[in-house]
């Protein structure tokens, strides 16, 4: 892209600017000896053609809706449509939940986002003892598909776009979310959404496995498998990154260990015999915006990039859509304080920026009280605001990429690139990602840079307004959300009606067939279907697959 | 003379999957000399107790950040003095609302320490104590 004598001149020049500005740093300090991103990198003091001499537009940017996708996996991006809003929420009850989607639609948000609680998350019912106290807690609690009916009464399934937090249950949740669009006579070719479905970094930084690594790559093909055939418009899978990022990890890791899982995924779908260009473009992502902006900017420049390659190169996809890494996109939660939380409405509104100048297809920004409960309505009225302003106000989504050629942003997405090859070539060597699990090697990273960070927090070195900078005695917010007590109870009596009102033995020969099917290597979906359809619960169907399946130990790594 | 060093159980309680700030403070506690266990996720009362006891802690760490520290904090406390284990000093931290830090205490959580507190604070705060 540029002119190599004029580079290298430029280059001379610059370094006698450099000059100048060291011998007058006794006198004139900059405010730290060394910048560095979040990943270690260095930042310079300035960049120019030098620090990118070797850019080359056709073959590192090329044009949007062009491999390898830099500067965005669609020709207009936000010209064409902005990016869809998408607000995580569940807590309680269904009917609660329920009124939380209805308010935020109502709001202008785009797309819908469930929450829900562990034991949910976990397959069990809330009769369970580990459900103790955790019943709709975190999210929305879900014994049955009576309560995904409940959840999404007078939402019409052919015309929102759903995406469910939901990992080792899965294949369950989507049995019941099919099962109600059947009941809304909705054709399964109409729905849109997403199933998160990705165990691996349950893993490494979330914890809600159920079963051990085999048979859930196993739920996990079958699913795309099922709806590759009866759902083609479902992404089935959110290969995330997010929560890497939350456990600690630094944004090259995010990424190197989120493509890794991704490569994991795609073996485990070709092995069990599918053809990568019949899945492969309903594979999403799931990235972290967190608060080094433009790092995070040339992060997902830098994914996309990547993804391109490996599902070109390695997979030898040809469908133009098996190579484009869609992704949605969430604002750091961990970054967010309890104290003085107005100021995370700044933190918040800089970190979707950055997601949007990085060219997210979905977003979901937190709310002001993210360390200290579940969104109040107000406080998500404000997140949901931020993200409109981005879209309609700022004039950001006027054109495609607009920090493409930036220098800085050029030579942060070569450095981020190239650091994440390193680790995915490692995790490679040790087997691919499922080996770089059992082994310890994602975790023990993480954790390694989550202690790094505490440090640099303790130190100084790295500025948290409100705890370790300009301190100040802040009035606790009035009207946190607090989660109903009573809703354990209610759900367990419901629970007991539901289960003393349905068919016993077509649920008991469901179950069994469902037993019998497990130890088989067919696809369980279509039998899973049947048994929501039967109002066999979430616990007794997950009961059933941790009977056949096992369940995983955790490896306690310290 | 060599001092014994302190003994501490750093545990997660209920199904709570969120564990950077237990495993930054262990290794924190760990790196200020004293002695850690990490229990990992997924943790009952009923287990935590039998582990404490079991590994003759003179702390146990109680991290939840799911809402479930009503239910499954006071039970700790309960079951070690019901056990004899009148001297071991239980903390608590995660995501817990400022208003239930009177019952936790009530029921002998000795203290709760909440998002932006310091390891530092936390390893005085032990070393003072045990």
């Amino acid at each position: 892209m540029f002119d190599q004598e004029k580079v290298q001149a430029l280059r001379v020049k610059k370094e006698e600017w450099d000059r100048k500005i060291v011998a007058k740093l006794d006198r004139s300090p900059e405010r730290k000896k060394e910048f560095k991103t979040d990943s270690d990198a260095l930042v310079q003091r300035l960049y120019t053609p030098a620090e990118v001499a070797e850019l080359s537009y056709e073959r590192d940017l090329a044009l949007p809706g062009e491999y390898p996708f830099t500067r965005g996996v669609q020709p207009t991006m936000y010209r064409g449509r902005l990016w869809t809003m998408r607000q995580y929420a569940g807590f309680g009850t269904a009917e609660e939940t329920n009124r939380r989607f209805k308010y935020l639609l109502a709001q202008g948000q785009t797309g819908l986002s469930v929450a829900f609680d562990l034991p949910t998350q976990i397959g069990y019912d809330s009769d369970h003892p580990l459900a103790r106290g955790e019943v709709g807690k975190v999210g929305v609690v879900i014994d049955s598909l009576q309560d995904i009916e409940l959840l999404f009464d007078g939402i019409p399934l052919d015309k929102v776009s759903t995406s469910m937090t939901i990992n080792s249950p899965a294949a369950v949740i989507m049995a019941m979310y099919i099962a109600l669009a059947e009941k809304q006579g909705v054709h399964l070719s109409q729905l849109n959404g997403t199933i998160q479905n990705d165990i691996l970094k349950e893993y490494v930084a979330r914890g809600t496995y159920i079963f051990p690594p085999h048979p859930s790559m196993r739920l996990i093909t079958d699913i795309f498998a099922y709806c590759a055939e009866h759902v083609p418009n479902w992404n089935t899978i959110s290969i995330s990154g997010y929560h890497i990022r939350e456990a600690g990890s630094t944004a090259v890791q995010e990424i190197a260990f989120t493509l890794a899982d991704g490569i994991a995924y795609v073996d485990a779908a070709i092995r069990a015999g599918l053809d990568v260009d019949n899945f492969a473009p309903r594979l999403s992502f799931f990235f972290n915006a967190h608060l080094n902006f433009f790092e995070e900017v040339a992060k997902f420049r830098a994914a996309r990039r990547i993804w391109a390659k490996i599902m070109r190169e390695r997979f030898g996809a040809k469908d133009p859509r098996s190579l484009m890494l869609r992704f949605h996109t969430q604002t750091a939660g961990c970054s967010l304080t309890a104290q003085q939380p107005d100021v995370n409405i700044m933190r918040v509104a800089y970190q979707a920026l950055s997601a949007v100048l990085g060219g997210t297809q979905s977003l979901h920004t937190n709310s002001r009280d993210e360390a200290l409960a579940l969104p109040s309505e107000p406080s998500v009225l404000i997140a949901l605001r931020t993200q409109q302003v981005i879209g309609y106000e700022i004039g950001v989504t006027d054109t495609v990429d607009p920090l493409g050629g930036s220098y800085f942003i050029e030579a942060l997405t070569n450095q981020i690139e190239e650091d994440a090859w390193t680790y995915i070539n490692k995790i490679e060597e040790m087997g691919g990602a499922v080996q770089a699990i059992e082994k310890g090697f994602m975790q023990r990273e993480i954790q390694q840079s989550a202690y790094a960070y505490q440090r640099q927090i303790e130190t100084g070195e790295r500025v948290v307004i409100g705890v370790n900078k300009f301190l100040m005695e802040s009035e606790m917010p009035k009207d946190l959300l607090k989660v109903n007590p009573a809703v354990a109870e209610s759900q367990i009596e419901k629970l007991r009606k539901l289960q003393e009102g349905r068919n016993q033995r077509q649920v008991a020969e469901v179950l069994q067939n469902l037993r019998i099917k497990a130890q088989t290597d067919e696809n369980l979906m279509p039998t899973i279907v049947e048994a929501v359809k039967a109002y066999a619960t979430l616990g007794e169907i997950c009961g059933i697959l941790r009977e056949v399946f096992g369940e995983y130990q955790q490896q306690v790594l310290l | 003379m060599t001092e014994k060093r302190i003994r501490v159980l750093v545990a997660k309680a209920g199904l709570d999957g969120h564990d950077r700030g237990a495993k930054v403070i262990a290794q924190a506690l760990r790196d200020a000399g004293m002695e850690v266990i990490y229990t990992g996720l997924r943790q009952t009362p009923e287990q935590i107790v039998e582990t404490a006891i079991q590994e003759d802690v003179q702390v146990v760490a109680l991290s939840s950040l799911s809402g479930a520290h009503i239910q499954l904090f006071p039970p700790v406390a309960q079951l070690l003095r019901e056990q004899g284990a009148v001297d071991v000093l239980v903390l608590g931290g995660g995501v817990i609302p400022a208003e239930d830090i009177p019952y936790l205490k009530g029921s002998g959580i000795a203290e709760i320490f909440t998002s932006g507190t310091s390891t530092v604070d936390i390893i005085k705060y032990i070393q003072e104590r045990v």
